[in-house]
């Protein structure tokens, strides 16, 4: 089984933010969520670095471990995903996640939160693939159809790249040894144990 | 003149030389930020070869959470790495999880032994003379009784958040849960507020009577009548209630000022300044609002047992604001005594209220003095 894995090699990023307008457009995420974006370092000033950011899919989810409803789970391609008829909306795992993946769209009158969203490594959610229940609560499900992310598909310098983490680390290494320097697999430590 | 001495055939070679000449630039040109790539290169090749790494500063900066640019707006959405969530996850899982729980059954099984060993605490005078005393007023039994029952809720649906995981999914399923989760927070939600004004009045209303005096250490001197029949003086308050105040008062700030933050929304949409609480505060009002209401849930228990299985009259107090003479004479002597020169004490058959239509303390009529000798109706 593929272990997947994000990768944003930040020498090549752009800041040019197609991943994360592929990534709305794609699954009609909520108004006010974006499931992806881009922080750029030291804007503006010599050694400027950018890096594309989202849910890194932990292996020791943090999220997972603070949900009270108990509504995460993790997929057999290390893929996590939550379910949104659990939820409650109660926020912990937007406190837990160090990369602030979670998001929640506006659900009634005062602001309430309502229903956790987050990005899918664009593998929907618990009701049946490619179904229309699926694409509504959670996009659409790329992974059952063969494809990868569309994020990484679409990124015009390739440094977002996305797919089983052996791969994702083959094709970095490669790039490493090419162009010299040293690997700088950001967020890996954080996200994969081991 | 000498160009038009030119020859054709020389003019002809200008022409492919310099369409070679523009061909061969266009081509180059655009490769030169190559040339310069490849100087760099060997500059970071030597780099590589070096102990540091020449982007370490930056990582570093990352990892301590650094916020750079983002032009995706939200709470946290220019900083790559937050850590408090990991600390705030190590203490959910281990101290709030695991041991501060047990407070509540500690209190409850310190209770039970209490009330099996102890039992409870009688009216010592059996014979009731039939006066009865004004204990709480109308506005201090509704604000009270509110207060309280917002606090049962509030404490069956917050426990409930809190260990459900562990204790609720095991019986009632995961969808179970959350339906019951749902419901759990929205009225935590909306009976978290109505809670709060209550704990408000009862500070306003109630400071007043609970600044501690002498009295009240010769109180605890005495373990306030807790064990052995020592029946200690006290005025309107005694030093337990005092103490009970003040935990109602620390405790109520810190629990209603980490829940108002708690509900508050974090979207990228919406920027009310003040409003939009930051992540960082977010996880510590979280375990403020966790470790304070635990607590006081516990204490709360003991509040509850004396209030009524544990001392006989006083759950009346509460209930119909009147205590009879007797009680008040056990539990506070000192302030019976300045409601009997008050003249609020009520005889028997008297209607509710009466007190208030006594007129003045110290006029010309004075119908109830202290040491005056009233007839037992028993």
């Amino acid at each position: 089984m593929a272990r997947m894995k994000f990768l944003c090699d930040a020498e090549r990023c752009i800041e040019c933010n197609g991943c994360v307008t592929a990534c709305k457009n794609e699954h009609e995420v909520p108004w006010g969520v974006n499931r992806r974006r881009v922080v750029t370092l030291d804007d503006g000033q010599p050694g400027e670095k950018s890096v594309s950011v989202a849910c890194m899919h932990c292996t020791d989810a943090p999220c997972q471990a603070v949900c009270p409803v108990d509504c995460f789970y993790t997929t057999g391609d290390g893929i996590v995903l939550h379910d949104k008829d659990l939820c409650i909306g109660c926020g912990y795992c937007f406190y837990a996640c160090p990369f602030g993946a979670p998001q929640y769209p506006q659900q009634t009158a005062f602001g309430a939160r309502g229903k956790m969203d987050k990005c899918t490594f664009c593998a929907g959610g618990p009701q049946d693939d490619m179904s229309q229940a699926e694409y509504e609560s959670y996009g659409r499900n790329r992974i059952a159809e063969g494809s990868l992310p569309l994020c990484a598909e679409m990124c015009a310098t390739k440094a977002l790249i996305a797919g089983d983490g052996d791969e994702v680390a083959d094709i970095y290494r490669e790039r490493v040894l090419r162009r010299g320097g040293r690997p700088q697999t950001w967020g890996w430590d954080t996200a994969y144990e081991g | 003149m000498s160009k038009s001495k030119m020859s054709k055939a020389r003019r002809r070679k200008i022409a492919i030389w310099s369409t070679f000449l523009v061909l061969s630039l266009s081509l180059a040109l655009p490769l030169a930020s190559y040339s310069i790539h490849w100087l760099g290169m060997s500059a970071t090749a030597q780099d590589a070869s070096s102990a540091v790494n020449p982007r370490s500063d930056l990582w570093r900066a990352i990892r301590g959470g650094e916020p750079g640019y983002s032009a995706v707006k939200g709470e946290g959405a220019n900083v790559l790495v937050q850590s408090g969530g990991e600390d705030w996850r190590q203490f959910k899982e281990g101290a709030l999880l695991k041991n501060l729980p047990w407070a509540i059954v500690g209190m409850a099984v310190l209770l039970l032994l209490y009330h099996l060993f102890h039992g409870k605490n009688k009216l010592v005078e059996r014979h009731l003379s039939g006066r009865m005393v004004p204990r709480w007023n109308v506005f201090e039994r509704m604000v009270h009784w509110i207060t309280a029952f917002s606090f049962i809720v509030l404490a069956i649906t917050g426990i409930s958040l809190l260990l459900g995981k562990n204790l609720l999914i095991p019986v009632l399923g995961k969808a179970g849960f959350a339906s019951w989760a749902s419901a759990s927070m929205t009225i935590h939600n909306v009976i978290g507020p109505i809670f709060t004004i209550g704990i408000a009045l009862m500070i306003i209303m109630w400071i007043w009577h609970n600044f501690p005096t002498v009295t009240d250490l010769k109180w605890f001197a005495k373990g306030g009548g807790l064990f052995g029949k020592a029946h200690p003086s006290a005025g309107r308050m005694n030093g337990g209630e005092k103490v009970w105040f003040w935990i109602l008062m620390t405790l109520g700030v810190a629990v209603c000022i980490s829940g108002v933050i708690l509900v508050s929304p974090i979207y990228p949409q919406i920027t009310i300044p003040g409003l939009d609480a930051a992540r960082s505060m977010m996880q510590q009002a979280s375990a403020v609002h966790a470790i304070a209401a635990v607590i006081w849930t516990a204490i709360a228990l003991g509040h509850i047992y004396i209030g009524t299985a544990g001392t006989e009259g006083a759950i009346q107090g509460m209930a119909t604001g009147y205590v009879t003479e007797e009680w008040a004479a056990q539990h506070h002597d000192l302030w019976l005594e300045d409601m009997h020169r008050d003249g609020k004490v009520l005889l028997p058959g008297e209607p509710r209220g009466a007190q208030n239509q006594r007129g003045t303390v110290f006029g010309p009529e004075k119908p109830l003095q202290l040491g005056t000798v009233y007839e037992r109706t028993d």
